[in-house]
């Protein structure tokens, strides 16, 4: 994510340790993927009851933007910052290959403006517990807000296991309701080089730093 | 004193790791075995005597870290020795 964050800005972003509760006023803050305290009690749990959790609350309170990507969408999850669960995959299988995703109409958002409602971003996914679940009450709520931001999405009719996690409608990641929050499964910075076997990880990271700082 | 708290899937949520058990046990020929829910056991090591005070502490702990109530249930209840 780093490397994702020089590229495209030429600057190397501030790393914040998660005890930390005093930081600066930022553009934005990247949760990265990873197994923060080792994915004990629950993924992220523990993550999200560290000090750096208000620090990030107090930015969103602000309108400041947050992007949290896998275990960084788990902690956001724990920290109640976006609803909802994150299961372990349907076929309890660690999952990492590249999948699909379909842009959905969902509110303003620095993360996707550029691209168009139903273009498809080939990004890969790496995890173990990203089945996401929302209550039938939430997910009405989450679809009557537009805050449903990507799908994973198939590419032929008969195709199977498109959905790497059997998440609740094919959801993948879905923006808080002010729209500066996005919580996603897949791993946009694993897809920043033509070695990695495509780039729209890195349009779709370069887009969020524009619309925010231009 | 001692608290147990035992946290378990709400109904209606899918426990896919039960389902995996369920599936070997039954061919182990435990074909009576239809439905296996698994879960988690925290056991708690309090250096207090109010099972009053011991409780509400146990259930804030829940509350608070301990049980997403997303998905999960939990009951507590005091080991006695």
């Amino acid at each position: 994510m780093i490397v994702a964050l020089k590229k495209i800005t030429g600057k190397a972003p501030i790393k914040i340790w998660h005890k930390e509760n005093d930081i600066p006023n930022l553009d934005l803050i990247v949760i990265p993927g990873g197994f923060s305290f080792g994915d004990y009690l629950r993924c992220g749990a523990l993550a999200a009851r560290s000090p750096v959790i208000n620090v990030i609350k107090n930015h969103i309170s602000r309108g400041g933007t947050v992007l949290g990507v896998c275990n960084g969408f788990q902690i956001l999850i724990e920290a109640k910052i976006l609803p909802g669960s994150l299961m372990r995959n349907k076929k309890l299988l660690f999952t990492c290959k590249e999948t699909t995703l379909e842009v959905q109409s969902c509110i303003k958002n620095p993360f996707l403006s550029s691209f168009k409602i139903g273009e498809c971003l080939k990004i890969p996914v790496a995890h173990n517990e990203g089945n996401y679940f929302a209550p039938n009450d939430l997910l009405k709520e989450l679809k009557e807000e537009g805050r449903i931001a990507l799908k994973y999405s198939k590419q032929k009719d008969n195709e199977k296991n498109y959905n790497p996690n059997g998440s609740t409608e094919d959801i993948a990641g879905i923006l808080s309701n002010n729209g500066r929050v996005l919580g996603m499964m897949p791993h946009p910075e694993r897809a920043i080089n033509y070695l990695h076997g495509g780039t729209d990880g890195l349009k779709l990271i370069k887009n969020c730093v524009e619309q925010i700082i231009g | 004193m001692k608290v147990i708290v035992n946290v378990s899937l709400k109904e209606g949520v899918l426990d896919p790791e039960g389902q995996a058990i369920r599936s070997s046990l039954n061919n182990l020929g435990f074909e009576h075995c239809s439905d296996v829910k698994t879960g988690k056991q925290i056991i708690l090591n309090f250096n207090q005597n109010s099972e009053a005070e011991v409780l509400t502490q146990a259930k804030r702990m829940c509350e608070e870290l301990l049980v997403n109530t997303v998905i999960e249930n939990y009951e507590i209840s005091i080991l006695k020795d």
